[in-house]
C-alpha cells in the first residue's frame, strides 16, 4: 500500500501547513493519530520511496544541515495522550506529540515533573527526545538520556519496535531510548516515551552575582562546583554590550535546605562580587528569564560544548573578544555549554555579502579554540547557504563510521531525514 | 588459523606471560559469579595496554574466532562464560587509573581498574564515584560499563550508563573508536556511549572509560527500621516516595534475609522483625536534617517497631554491610541458591511479594527477599538443596515463574545483573520479536559476524544479512537436517 492509498483514506494529504525545513518543503503531509496508523503511514512511504522528515511543535527544524529531500512530514500532533501517569511508581507514558507544557500541568497536580526544562515554549515529548533538548536545570537532573526509560519507536519500513520499559531500573535488552535522544528524525520516528519523574520542588531561592570578566566568571562557577553546594542550575548572561554578566544560581528543595544553600552561596560568591539572594518578585522574574535563548531574532546562533573547566578560557575567545559574535551569551555555565547569537539580525547576511566569508572563517576559527579545549561548536541556527557553508556539526569524530553503519542498519535506502546529521547522515 | 597459530600470535601481542592455553590453568575461567555454568575457553589473553587489547581482537577477527570480554569475573548472570571455541580475553591486567581530573569531575581509567578503587583516590579530596554495586570492592569498570551495574544508590544517582561519560573501545573487528564527549557534554552524533553502555559485552571492549566524579555530600544520615512484615516496610516506602523524598537509597531486607545477614556479620537486627528498611538520605545538611526527621516520623505511623540511627560512620557502615553480604551470606542457612534481579513498579510490591511467598511454598522451597525497594529492584534468593533429588529443578521452575510475575506486573526480567547466558530464554516474554529484530540491528552495526560474547543477551539472533520478515523453513531444516531448538 501506498501514499496513494492513503490519501484515499485521509490519512495524508496534500502538503499544506508543513513546516518547510530549510526552504525543502514537503509534497505531503500525515498527521497519525496512534501509532499503528503511524506504522502504516511510514509501511506506506517505504512503498512509495520516499524521503520523510518528523515534526513536533517545529521548534527544532532548524536543527541539522539541510535536508537533501522531504517528501513527506509526519506531524505527531495527532499523537496528543498522556497514556499512563504511575504516581506512586514516579513514572510517565506519553505520546510523541505530548506538548511538554501540556505534561508538566498533568503531572503537577500529584507534585511532580519530568525534570525537562529546554526554553522552547511549543517543544513536544517526541521533540525533545528526537533532539536531545536540554535547559538549566540539566546541571541537576541531567539529559533526556537520564530521563527516560522506554521508548516506542517507528522505523523506516513500519515496522514498531519497543526498548526499556516502565520500571526505572532495566536492563534488558539494548538501550534503544539512548539511541534515539538526539538522533534527530535519522532513525525513524519516536512514537512514545516513557520517563522517570522528580518531586516538585517546594521551594526556590535565587543567588544572582555580576561577573566582570571571564576569569571572573569561570573561578565563581568552578567555587560552585567545587563546594557542597547542590544548585538545580547555574546560568550565565552576558549581554549584547558584553561584560560585565550575570550568574543566576538556583537552588530548590525545601525552605530551610534552600535558605540554607543561598546564605552559603552569597558567601562563597561574595568574595569576587556583589551577591544576594532574589527577592520573591525578583526570583519569579529570575526564574521565567531562566535558560531563554539568546536568539529568537538573530541570523544565526552557536552552541559551543566544552569541559567546565574551561569556562573562563572559552569565554575569553568567544565574547567579548576579536572572535565575538556581536549578540548576547547565555550559558549553563556549570555544564560547560554556551549559546551566542550573532549581532547580524535575521536577513542581514546574505551569501554574496562581503561579510559571509567573514563569519565562515570565524566560525572555523571558534570551532578550532572549542576543539583544542576538547569542545565542539554546533550551529543552531542559520540560513541554508551558512549551513552549507560551514556544516552545523563540524568535523566527525572517529565514530563516524560506525554512525553510518547504525543508519544503514535503520534506514538502509536512507529516508529518514536524509543529509540532517553529523557527517551527511 | 588453527588454535596454535593464534596463540603464538596472542603471545606475540603480549609476551607469553599474557597468554594461557593450559587446560589446567584455562578451568581458573570455566566460569563468572554465576558457577552453574561452565564453559573452558579455547586460549585466555590477558593484555596490559590498550593497543595490546585491540590486537588481541584483531586477530581474533583475522583468524575468524570469538571472543570473550571479561573483568573481575563477578558477574551474575553468566556474561563472562566463555566459548569453548573462543577467545577469553581478561581485562584484569588493565588497573591503570590514567588521570584524575577534579576541576571537570572526571576520571579516566582502564577497565580493569575495580570500582571502589576510584572512590579510594579521589576521596582524601572530597569526591567519589556513585554507582556501588555490592561487588564493588572486586568488580572492575569495564564490567560495570558492560552490564550497566547499579547498587544501592542508583535510586537517587541512576546506574552506571549515568556515569559513563567517555569510552575508547575496540570494536569486534579491531577498529579503535571513541564515544561519548569525555569531558564535555552533548557531543555531536548519535548516543553510540548509551547504546553501549549496557550491551553486555557484545558490541566491543572498552579499554578506557571516563567517569564523572561526584562531590561527596554535605551530610550523610541514615536509619535502620524494623517492621512486622514486608507490608509495613512496604507502606512506608511509599509514604516517603509520596512525601516528595528521593531518598539516596531505600533498601529491604525480609526475615531471611537478615537471619542470613546476622549468621554472618552480627548486625543485631530487632529480635522478632519480619522486614527491615535501611534508608539513607544525603546532600545538603539542612534539607537532609529536615527531611530524616520525616522519614522517622513516616516509618513510624507505617508501624515501624524499632528504629535505629547510625550515630557513627562504624555504625553506618555495619547497616550496609549487613545489606551487601546477604547475598554470600545466604550460603550459611542453605547449600545452594538462585539469585534473581526482577524488576517490578514499586508499588505492585506488596502483591508480588504474596505472590512469590505463594510460589515458593507450592513447591515447598523458601525464598529470601533482599531488595532495592526505592526502585522496585527484587533480588529473590531461591533457597535449595541439591542434594535433594528434584529441588534444584523445583527452585530453577521457581525462580522461572517469578520473573513471569515481574513481566505480567509491568516489570523486567533484570534490573542490574544482565541477561547473560542465564536470562537469555527469558527476553522474549519481555520483548516481540519486532522488537528484538530493532536492537539485532544495532548488534550488526556493531558487530556484522556476531564475534563479541555470541550466545549471550539473545536467544537466537538473526544473522546479519538476513532481512527481518516472516520466520521462514530453513532449506536444511525442511530436509530434516536440522531442528530448531
Amino acid at each position: 500500500m501506498g501514499v496513494q492509498d492513503l490519501e484515499r483514506g485521509g490519512l495524508v494529504e496534500e502538503a499544506e501547513g508543513s513546516y518547510p525545513v530549510d526552504g525543502v518543503a514537503a509534497r505531503f503531509v500525515a498527521r497519525p493519530r496512534s501509532v499503528s496508523e503511524a506504522s502504516q503511514v511510514l509501511a506506506a512511504a517505504a512503498a512509495d520511496g520516499l524521503a520523510v522528515a518528523f515534526a513536533g511543535g517545529g521548534s527544532k527544524l532548524g536543527l541539522g544541515n539541510p535536508p537533501e529531500r522531504v517528501d513527506l512530514e509526519v506531524q505527531t500532533s495527532g499523537l496528543g495522550q498522556v497514556l499512563e501517569h504511575a504516581a506512586g511508581d514516579l513514572v510517565v507514558r506519553a505520546q510523541a506529540g505530548v506538548p511538554l507544557a501540556d505534561l508538566q500541568a498533568a503531572l503537577a497536580p500529584a507534585g511532580q515533573w519530568l525534570a525537562l526544562d529546554p526554553p522552547e515554549p511549543r517543544a513536544t515529548v517526541g521533540g525533545v527526545v528526537a533532539a536531545n533538548a536540554s535547559g538549566p536545570r540539566r546541571l541537576r537532573y541531567g539529559t533526556v538520556r537520564d530521563l527516560i526509560i522506554g521508548i516506542t519507536v517507528v522505523l523506516a519500513d513500519g515496522t514498531v519496535a519497543h526498548a526499556g520499559g516502565k520500571v526505572v531500573k532495566n536492563v534488558a535488552g539494548y538501550d534503544l531510548a539512548k539511541l534515539f535522544c538526539g538522533s534527530l528524525g535519522t532513525l525513524g520516528m519516536v512514537a512514545e516515551a516513557i520517563f522517570r519523574l522528580h518531586p516538585l520542588p517546594a521551594a526556590t531561592a535565587v543567588v544572582t552575582v555580576q561577573v566582570e570578566s571571564p576569569t571572573e566568571a569561570g573561578r565563581a562557577v568552578q567555587r560552585l562546583r567545587r563546594s557542597v553546594l547542590e544548585p538545580s542550575a547555574a546560568e550565565l548572561v552576558v549581554g549584547e554590550l558584553g561584560w560585565p554578566g550575570r550568574l543566576t544560581v538556583v537552588f530548590e528543595g525545601i525552605q530551610p535546605g534552600v535558605e540554607a544553600q543561598a546564605a552559603a552561596a552569597v558567601e562563597l560568591l561574595g568574595q569576587m562580587g556583589q551577591a544576594a539572594v532574589a527577592g520573591p518578585g525578583q526570583t519569579e522574574a529570575a526564574l521565567n528569564q531562566l535558560g531563554a535563548l539568546p536568539f529568537e531574532k538573530a541570523e544565526f546562533a552557536l552552541k559551543a560544548t566544552f569541559p567546565p573547566a574551561e569556562l573562563a578560557g572559552v569565554l575569553g575567545d568567544l565574547v567579548g573578544g576579536r572572535l565575538h559574535f556581536g549578540g548576547p551569551v547565555s550559558a549553563h555555565a556549570a555544564t560547560g555549554v554556551l549559546w551566542m547569537a550573532s549581532g547580524l539580525r535575521e536577513g542581514d547576511l546574505p551569501a554574496d555579502s562581503p561579510a559571509f566569508p567573514t563569519v565562515v572563517r570565524a566560525i572555523t576559527e571558534a570551532r578550532e579554540r572549542l576543539a583544542a579545549r576538547g569542545g565542539s561548536l554546533v550551529v543552531v541556527k542559520a540560513s541554508p547557504e551558512l549551513k552549507r557553508a560551514v556544516d552545523v556539526w563540524g568535523p566527525a569524530t572517529d565514530a563516524i563510521g560506525l554512525m553510518r553503519r547504525v543508519k544503514e542498519r535503520f534506514d538502509p535506502d536512507r529516508r529518514m531525514s536524509p543529509g540532517r546529521f553529523v557527517g551527511g547522515i | 588459523m588453527d588454535r596454535q597459530a593464534l596463540i603464538r600470535r596472542l603471545e606475540e601481542i603480549t609476551g607469553p606471560q599474557g597468554v594461557i592455553s593450559e587446560r589446567n590453568q584455562l578451568r581458573t575461567y570455566e566460569c563468572d559469579g554465576l558457577a552453574n555454568f561452565r564453559v573452558i575457553p579455547s586460549v585466555v589473553v590477558l593484555p596490559e595496554t590498550a593497543g595490546q587489547a585491540q590486537a588481541a581482537v584483531r586477530a581474533c577477527h583475522e583468524a575468524g574466532v570469538p571472543f570473550v570480554a571479561r573483568g573481575s569475573g563477578t558477574g551474575l548472570s553468566g556474561g563472562a562464560l566463555p566459548v569453548s571455541d573462543g577467545v577469553l580475553i581478561v581485562l584484569a591486567r588493565m588497573r591503570r587509573i590514567l588521570e584524575v581530573d577534579l576541576d571537570n569531575q572526571r576520571a579516566v581509567v582502564e577497565p580493569g581498574v575495580l570500582n571502589l578503587q576510584v572512590t579510594k583516590q579521589v576521596a582524601p579530596d572530597g569526591f567519589y564515584y556513585a554507582p556501588d554495586p555490592s561487588s564493588q570492592q572486586v568488580c572492575s569498570i569495564g564490567g560495570n560499563v558492560a552490564e550497566n551495574s547499579g547498587g544501592a544508590h542508583c535510586l537517587k544517582y541512576g546506574f552506571t550508563t549515568n556515569h559513563v561519560t567517555g569510552l575508547e573501545v575496540v570494536l569486534p573487528d579491531g577498529e579503535l573508536v571513541h564515544l561519548g564527549g569525555g569531558k564535555a557534554p552533548d557531543p555531536p552524533g548519535y548516543d553510540l556511549l548509551g547504546t553501549f553502555v549496557g550491551s553486555e559485552g557484545t558490541l566491543g571492549i572498552a579499554t578506557t572509560v571516563t567517569l564523572r566524579l561526584l562531590r561527596k555530600p554535605e551530610a550523610v544520615r541514615t536509619l535502620l527500621a524494623a517492621f512486622e512484615g514486608t507490608d509495613q516496610a512496604g507502606d512506608a516506602v511509599s509514604r516517603i516516595i509520596g512525601a516528595g523524598i528521593v531518598p539516596a537509597a531505600i533498601e529491604m531486607m525480609d526475615a531471611l534475609a537478615m537471619e542470613a545477614a546476622e549468621a554472618a556479620v552480627h548486625v543485631h537486627y530487632p529480635e522478632g522483625a519480619g522486614a527491615v528498611l535501611v534508608v539513607e538520605l544525603d546532600g545538603p545538611e539542612a534539607e537532609v536534617a529536615h527531611q530524616f526527621d520525616e522519614v522517622e516520623r513516616l516509618c513510624q505511623e507505617a508501624g515501624s517497631t524499632t528504629i535505629q540511627i547510625a550515630e557513627s560512620e562504624d555504625q553506618r557502615a555495619l547497616f550496609w554491610k549487613g545489606r551487601k553480604s546477604a547475598f554470600a551470606a545466604v550460603g550459611r542457612i542453605s547449600p545452594d541458591y538462585y539469585v534473581q534481579d526482577g524488576v517490578i513498579p514499586r508499588t505492585a510490591l506488596p502483591e508480588v511479594l504474596r505472590r512469590i511467598t505463594e510460589l515458593a511454598d507450592e513447591r515447598g522451597l523458601r525464598v529470601a527477599n533482599v531488595f532495592h525497594a526505592g526502585d522496585g529492584n527484587l533480588h529473590p534468593l531461591v533457597l535449595y538443596d541439591g542434594e535433594v533429588e528434584g529441588q534444584e529443578q523445583r527452585a530453577e521452575e521457581l525462580s522461572a515463574e517469578i520473573l513471569y510475575t515481574c513481566l505480567d506486573h509491568g516489570g523486567s526480567i533484570t534490573g542490574e545483573h544482565g541477561v547473560g547466558f542465564d536470562k537469555k530464554q527469558y527476553l522474549p516474554k519481555q520483548f516481540s520479536a519486532e522488537d528484538l529484530d530493532t536492537m539485532q540491528l544495532v548488534r550488526c552495526a556493531f558487530d556484522p559476524d556476531g564475534r563479541a560474547n555470541p550466545g549471550k543477551v539473545f536467544p537466537t539472533p538473526r544473522l546479519c544479512g538476513e532481512r527481518p520478515g516472516p520466520r521462514r523453513v530453513h532449506p536444511v531444516e525442511q530436509a530434516g537436517l536440522a531442528e530448531v531448538f
